[in-house]
């Protein structure tokens, strides 16, 4: 075993006393009393479960199998004080343990087994590496000397899932168990969150071995979650921001996950700077604050879109120019300075050149900035975000939450939950048409109520995530708006909400059509509608097989009573809405496009 | 511009490491020219050098991947005039081919290769140096005649670096930074953990 890299507890403890009585006080654990305690003789599978509970945590999404068997068993024992829910594919429990460490900010817990159960989690994997979701995937694997053998169930876990963890480790020796699980908690959760995968060999499972107590990892060498923040950064960011007469900050999910609401709020407030959000980054101040001016992106908002090339400098935080965002780059705020927050060294000038990066965490560095920038009223800029605003309503936002069709429009569903919710809701979108409607037209008066798939676009993801969600926030509505395409990946997740009775409430926006696709077929490809003319089965009956309620609406006089009647429901709910066929989401900032270029409808195009 | 870069990568020695490494490469279609690991100076600590022929832009993006790499302590790159960089070479030659031809072995003696194996049948040279000099051997053998050729990959020491010994300690022993503790804002908010 390889000592050095692993662990520095001891060493260091002394050092970081201050910071641990500092910030750590809140879930203090007994086990922050570094003293080992009385050696007893555990399993790999009791330590590992021991860990858990020190880590605090209390819900843990998985399926058994053979290679994870021990494991099932030691949990047999634990069973009050670790929930384990029991999902019908291992892809639902590690997007359930998305949506909880979403909505909670807690690490999410994943067991599987060998094999099967394991490739089954590579899509949740890449979901959570690309939107830096905290995730540790417990994974069962053959005995250490069957490895290598293609023995029953044995898959290559570490190398299958290396591109798309933030760090994997297979475990052969029920002794590295403590230090290990220690070592992923503190990984997942710190610096830019992302999955862990722990692949545990059967053997160290079953291994009793002398137990001394968990430590939780508080440093490793070889890993620095976040870089030191340089002042002389923050001065020159300052220094341009304060001689700037276009600001325009643009935020992502960096301000959610560094739990910087408060300072990013108290920054935009101070420079009155208007502000836009990425898909992740949404809710991270409420969406009707009255600098809040609207989503970016490709289906974003009409002013942020455009007037990114109007600023004179763009304040970028925590957030890393996907190409959804910027359209095409060689288009994109070339008139402006750059000034880019953020945690991760390798985002700096990945896809824009920034003119000043502020390395560090965004509640470090946001406050030092807010401290050195000016009041200002920035009124005349403002006011062109309001006039943008006003034209997207006029030619889009308003026919679209008021339809003169027969047939119901998402928008206006999304209105009516608007009206019930207040906007309290946590909304859990999937992929597609209604994922952009939704974050189109979603209030949100929280943090961490916004639940998608942002940067992997995973159909399939909303109806795992949620029940996820509803565990990392019970006493909060969970809302999954999920496409007809998209809820036929997953719906199995049913049984879940069924055997655990989880009350989300589901509500299925139904085009008859895979929307996104058959869109783009319409602008792009001439009509040719190729294979996304999609049959749904009877999502009523469906329901009522896993003893769920469910209802259809396919008329404007029912939606609103219909919404009220679900969503004050104890029970878990599903509402099927036939949309119009054909109908295409706008604005658009067409592939290949500037953002400048957005269009407002097809005939723009 | 494209260029050579060579890139050096202080590592904690884990298995799989070179796989994690690999994919930053592949993944982006970059090819590696050439990759050695070895220990370091530092015990427990292991040297990758990495050479590819790449833009700056490129390299630096990459060398921030691979820095980002949970067992990566540091990344350096570097172009060739700021390493000293040798790599080695073994050419395998059929013995009557140098006892016969006299101007061969004048040849191997000025282009600096030594004999490593002398047999009846072959005769194994050796030569260290950089990668011209190496293929200057290789032209020059070959007429005569070159069985078999294998050149390791290359190892570099960066002309400005002073090892190890003093960063590993920085990385081992981090102390909150004197920048945060001074922050206002951050003394009164009991939620950060300024490590």
């Amino acid at each position: 075993m390889h000592q050095a890299g692993i662990l520095k507890i001891n060493s260091v403890y002394k050092q970081f006393k201050r910071s641990i009585n500092h910030s750590m006080t809140a879930n203090t654990s007994p086990n922050i009393d570094i003293k080992p305690t009385a050696t007893k003789q555990v399993t790999g599978s009791q330590a590992l479960l021991d860990a858990l509970i020190q880590e605090g945590v209390k819900t843990i999404f998985g399926y058994p199998g053979g290679a994870i068997m021990p494991v099932y068993d030691a949990l047999y024992d634990y069973n009050d004080r670790l929930e384990h829910i029991l999902v019908r594919h291992e892809q639902g429990a590690i997007h359930a343990a998305q949506g909880f460490a979403r909505v909670s900010g807690k690490t999410g817990v994943v067991f599987a087994t060998s094999g099967p159960g394991a490739t089954n989690l590579v899509t949740g994997l890449a979901d959570a590496m690309i939107d830096s979701t905290p995730v540790v995937c417990i994974t069962g694997q053959v005995f250490a000397h069957l490895l290598g053998t293609d023995a029953f169930q044995e898959t290559d876990v570490i190398n299958i899932t290396t591109p798309v963890t933030k760090w994997s480790y297979q475990v052969t020796n029920a002794e590295e168990i403590p230090h290990v699980l220690a070592k992923a908690f503190y990984i997942a959760s710190t610096g830019r969150p992302g999955p862990v995968v722990i692949d545990i060999t059967k053997n160290a499972q079953l291994q009793l071995f002398d137990y001394e107590g968990y430590q939780k990892c508080f440093h490793i060498r070889s890993y620095k979650p976040k870089p030191e923040v340089r002042p002389t950064y923050i001065a020159e960011a300052a220094a341009i921001i304060n001689e700037t007469k276009r600001p325009f900050v643009i935020f992502g999910q960096g301000v959610i996950l560094g739990n910087a609401e408060k300072e990013f709020q108290a920054f935009v407030e101070k420079g009155n700077f208007p502000a836009a959000w990425t898909i992740l980054g949404m809710g991270a101040i409420p969406t009707d604050h009255e600098l809040a001016v609207g989503m970016l992106g490709m289906h974003g908002n009409y002013g942020p879109n455009l007037l990114t090339n109007e600023c004179d400098v763009l304040i970028a935080v925590g957030m890393r120019f996907d190409d959804r965002v910027t359209g095409r780059l060689d288009k994109y705020a070339k008139q402006a300075k750059i000034i880019h927050l953020d945690i991760d060294p390798a985002e700096i000038d990945k896809k824009v050149k920034s003119t000043v990066s502020v390395w560090g965490d965004c509640k470090e560095t946001l406050p030092l900035l807010t401290k050195l920038i000016e009041k200002n009223d920035n009124k005349d800029w403002l006011q062109k975000f309001a006039d943008c605003t006003i034209k997207e309503t006029e030619k889009v936002i308003f026919p679209e939450q008021n339809p003169e069709s027969e047939t119901l429009t998402m928008a206006e569903v999304l209105k009516c939950i608007n009206e019930i919710t207040k906007g309290d809701a946590i909304i859990v979108s999937d992929v597609g048409q209604h994922q952009m409607v939704a974050c189109r037209y979603a209030k949100l008066n929280n943090t961490r109520s916004n639940v998608t798939s942002g940067g992997l676009g995973t159909m399939g993801f909303a109806l795992p995530a949620a029940i996820g969600a509803k565990y990392g926030a019970p006493d909060r509505q969970v809302i999954a708006i999920i496409g007809d395409g998209g809820f036929q990946m997953t719906l199995q997740e049913l049984g879940t909400i069924m055997q655990a009775n989880v009350n989300v409430k589901i509500i299925i926006l139904n085009n008859q059509f895979l929307g996104m696709v058959r869109q783009w077929q319409e602008l792009f490809h001439q009509n040719r509608y190729s294979f996304v003319n999609i049959k749904s089965p009877d999502y009523i009956k469906l329901a009522a097989a896993y003893n769920i309620e469910a209802k259809k609406v396919d008329q404007r006089a029912e939606l609103k009573s219909t919404l009220e009647d679900i969503l004050s429901h104890e029970n878990p709910f599903l509402l099927e809405v036939m949309v119009g066929k054909e109908n295409n989401v706008f604005p658009m900032v067409p592939q290949g496009r500037g953002v400048s270029e957005i269009i407002l409808s097809k005939e723009e195009l | 511009m494209k260029q050579e870069y060579t890139i050096t990568v202080y590592t904690e020695n884990q298995i799989g490491l070179i796989n994690k490494l690999a994919i930053i490469f592949t993944r982006r279609k970059i090819n590696i020219e050439s990759l050695n690991t070895s220990p370091s100076e530092v015990e427990g600590i292991h040297r990758f050098t990495i050479v590819i022929n790449e833009t700056e832009d490129v390299v630096r993006k990459l060398s921030r991947q691979i820095e980002k790499l949970l067992d990566v302590l540091k990344v350096d790159f570097n172009t060739d005039d700021e390493i000293i960089w040798q790599e080695m070479a073994l050419y395998k030659v059929a013995a009557d081919v140098i006892t016969e031809k006299v101007k061969v072995e004048r040849l191997l003696r000025e282009q600096g290769a030594r004999a490593v194996v002398i047999r009846k049948d072959f005769i194994i040279f050796e030569c260290t140096g950089q990668r011209e000099e190496i293929n200057n051997l290789i032209k020059t053998l070959e007429p005569y005649g070159l069985l078999e050729f294998v050149r390791s990959a290359r190892i570099a020491i960066i002309k400005k670096s002073d090892g190890f010994h003093n960063k590993v300690k920085e990385f081992e022993y981090r102390v909150p930074s004197e920048a945060l503790v001074e922050n206002e804002f951050l003394d009164k908010n009991e939620g950060v953990f300024s490590m």
